[in-house]
């Protein structure tokens, strides 16, 4: 283990940098005038992790609307699809009515829930690894590296004078910046239309204003968030610090600087341990700080600004490679851990510190919720009905003094294919129901066809006898059926006297 | 304050308030941040040049892009014209039968004819067009001059003994006890009479000597059978419906003084078309009959 005993560190392989946190306690003013940050490419296992996950988040976001899903004919065939104008949201074999909104409100809930387990268990790890905003920073910091060289040659590009070669490598980066934030804004629309068909369209310019207006805004959005304002987005106007902040515990995996092992920090290990002081592992090379796209020292301790992305991890490791230390001078690391951990004694933290009360039970509550909304979209009907009683006049006694009520009765049928259906009344003997859109007779039941993954509106007129009306409001249900199978659904009104 | 107290442990200014020992820190905002506040204000005052917005004595700024709601609104409301153009001038044009069997003429028609006659009719009809006493309730099945489009259109166009209009629906039931063609003792046994063809309670022995009375009297305009008569706007006495009240009090009153129910004649004061909207919607309402050409209901 790291004991005081060093005798040939090869420090010399460690590069120094000078880098000052952004945030830095002595610099703290009222109005802070931004530092600008650049970002050192970092390698190592985390580095990896997150291409991986940024390859695996765009290609979602980019491909998704072109996943076909076959649904029948006059069906769209777009496996997910916000269909706004026809109020309709398909996703793979599911589609929501407006009115089964609830299912987005149960997976907000859910969203909610698994953000308590995933921060008391993993900390930031959204904030680090899958916010759109950290990935898209990330390709755009790619973008910026590929042209304008790692942090040194872009710090000397920044401070050289303007020239030919700075205003092309500064063009040609700002244009690939628009080109991906187009490409962004322009995936973003075909979620709600037909993508093929939409792609068409702006290629031939004929699309409609709505998405070219739209595509504009998340154009400049992402331009400007992923590409000029970065870090002071997630530190200043998102709210999400704050709160996953405030759902950390001592349990919470976060990316830690070990100073127990760590400290006293000295650049020349070699020179401090020969004149009898002690040195702690860490070669105070900065490299942490170079690395961080939050522009921050995680040898600070926890702050605000951090999105745990672990890149100071990788950096740090690589550096403890090199002089031949082991790793994990930062490292993700529970407070409880890091508290009693000491340069004798140190605890290293299992993936064992996960698995306790409180992730438990957010697993299990984030579980039953997950579970309900299962069971309830598998047994849901795809047939409702909503009736409105006539509130002006409420009834109206005819010549042969029978009481009329008049119902506007709305008929929904969810699924592909017309469906006949059947409505009837209970609760109230002798009832008879005429159309307003049909000549019929009065008849105690109507049959009436809904149109394909379509409501139909029908005026429905009740006469009923007096005598079946004693009171002044008396209860009654619409009931109908699908004529071809078992499915139902009721709605309870009321009949009332003149 | 001279000197800005500290927070030990972030190094952050406090502002000075506290509250059981927890302090508000004054965290350090982008300067970007401030410069957007200020480019807001910018924004406004330059707004308030463009725009109507200073509050003087009489009336506000103009603004120098001449913007005015009260215009906008006007542009609309005719832009809805125009594009309604095209329906109105069809419901003027064309028969109310071709207007009730086009759906889409005839969504637009009900659709107009409830605004017109929030407007022009629910004074007396009611906003259900329930109607009221002496005001007939238009979503039930009994009509005085008949419930086809076009007796309802006809109604619509020339009202009901409204003197200024030659072509109204006219009649005039005699006040028979005011006028003294009845004594007191003949009116009370005609609403005896009058009553028992509804089947409402009534005394038998006075309902056959009003029998009499009746088939001299009401039965030229009330039907003999007591069934009304459309022609004449008299109601039937037969049905569940009293368009003044069945009870015998009422009945009495209806016979000694006469019931002389005015509706006011609306062409001229209404375009065509709105008539015609105005008649497809009541027509619409429940109690719609077909005209005596039309396959029976």
């Amino acid at each position: 283990m790291a004991v005081p005993n060093k005798i040939d560190p090869p420090e010399a392989a460690v590069e120094h940098l000078e880098v000052a946190p952004v945030n830095k306690r002595e610099d703290r003013k009222l109005y802070k005038a931004r530092v600008k940050i650049f970002p050192k490419r970092a390698r190592g296992f985390f580095r990896t992790l997150k291409w991986r996950v940024m390859a695996i988040t765009l290609a979602i976001y980019y491909l998704t609307p072109w996943i076909r899903w076959d649904r029948g004919p006059g069906a769209p065939d777009q496996a997910v699809l916000i269909d706004l104008p026809a109020r309709r949201f398909y996703f793979f074999f599911i589609e929501i009515w407006p009115q089964e909104f609830f299912y987005v409100a149960g997976l907000l809930i859910m969203a909610g829930i698994g953000l308590f387990l995933v921060t008391s268990t993993v900390g930031r790890a959204w904030c680090g690894y899958t916010c759109p905003q950290t990935v898209w920073v990330d390709l755009f910091l790619v973008v910026e590296r590929r042209i304008e060289g790692d942090r040194a040659a872009r710090i000397r590009l920044e401070q050289a004078p303007w020239s030919l070669d700075k205003l092309r490598k500064r063009v040609s980066k700002h244009a690939i910046w628009l080109l991906i934030g187009l490409a962004t804004g322009g995936a973003w629309v075909f979620y709600f239309a037909d993508a093929p068909t939409l792609a068409a369209q702006l290629i031939h310019f004929a699309a409609p204003p709505v998405a070219w207006t739209t595509i504009g805004i998340l154009t400049a959005t992402t331009y400007v968030f992923g590409g000029l304002m970065r870090e002071q987005v997630c530190t200043y106007m998102c709210p999400w610090p704050r709160i996953q902040a405030a759902m950390l515990d001592e349990d919470s995996l976060v990316v830690t600087y070990n100073d127990w092992r760590g400290e006293p920090r000295s650049r020349h290990q070699k020179a401090q341990h020969e004149a009898g002081h002690e040195v702690g592992d860490c070669v105070d090379c900065n490299q942490c700080v170079a690395v961080c796209p939050m522009g921050i020292d995680i040898r600070d301790g926890q702050q605000l600004e951090c999105i745990t992305c672990a890149l100071c991890i990788d950096a740090c490791d690589g550096v403890m490679d090199k002089v031949g230390q082991p790793r994990g001078l930062i490292s993700y690391a529970t407070l409880k851990d890091y508290n009693a951990s000491t340069r004798e004694t140190p605890v290293h933290t299992s993936l064992r510190s996960l698995v306790r009360p409180r992730t438990i039970i957010y697993a299990t509550v984030w579980s039953l919720a997950g579970l309900a909304m299962l069971y309830a979209l598998l047994t849901r009907d795809r047939l409702d009905i909503n009736v409105l009683h006539d509130r002006n006049p409420v009834a109206v006694r005819l010549s042969d003094g029978t009481i009329r009520n008049g119902y506007t009765v709305k008929l929904l049928n969810m699924k592909e294919g017309e469906r006949r259906f059947r409505l009837s009344l209970e609760g109230l003997p002798g009832a008879l129901m005429t159309r307003s859109d049909t000549d019929a007779p009065p008849a105690p039941s109507l049959e009436i066809a809904v149109p394909s993954d379509d409501l139909r509106m029908v005026k429905v007129y009740v006469t009923a006898p007096p005598a079946a009306t004693d009171e002044a409001e008396t209860p009654l249900r619409f009931v109908v059926r699908d004529t071809a199978d078992t499915e139902s659904a009721a709605y309870k009104s009321h009949f009332a006297r003149p | 304050m001279a000197d800005t107290e500290r927070d030990e442990l972030s190094g952050v200014e406090t502002t000075g308030h506290e509250w059981d020992g927890i302090k508000e820190l004054n965290n350090p905002l982008p300067r970007w941040w401030l410069w957007t506040f200020y480019a807001c204000i910018a924004w406004a005052l330059v707004y308030t040049i463009f725009y109507p917005a200073w509050p003087m004595i009489h009336g506000a700024t103009k603004g120098i892009l001449g913007y005015s709601s009260r215009a906008n609104l006007s542009r609309s409301v005719a832009e809805a014209h125009q594009a309604q153009a095209q329906y109105v001038e069809q419901i003027r044009s064309l028969p109310l039968e071709q207007i009730r069997d086009n759906p889409t003429l005839f969504e637009f028609a009900v659709a107009g004819g409830r605004s017109a006659f929030a407007v022009n009719c629910v004074q007396c009809h009611g906003s259900g067009a329930a109607g009221g006493k002496g005001y007939p309730n238009l979503n039930d099945d009994d009509w005085l001059w008949g419930g086809s489009l076009e007796a309802i259109h006809t109604t619509l166009e020339h009202g009901v003994r409204y003197e200024a209009d030659p072509q109204t629906r006219m009649s005039l039931m005699p006040a028979f006890g005011r006028d003294g063609i009845l004594d007191a003792r003949q009116i009370d046994d005609t609403a005896e009479y009058v009553r028992s063809l509804s089947k409402l309670p009534h005394d038998a022995d006075a309902a056959a000597r009003g029998a009499k009375v009746f088939a001299e009297q009401c039965a030229v305009c009330h039907g003999a059978d007591g069934g009304g008569n459309r022609e004449v706007g008299a109601p039937s006495l037969r049905d569940a419906i009293w368009l003044y009240g069945g009870d015998k009090a009422t009945i009495v009153e209806t016979i000694t003084n006469a019931r002389r129910g005015v509706m006011p004649a609306w062409s001229g004061k209404l375009d065509e078309a709105t008539i015609k909207q105005l008649a497809l919607y009541v027509h619409s309402l429940g109690g719609g009959e077909q005209a005596a050409g039309e396959k029976a209901p």
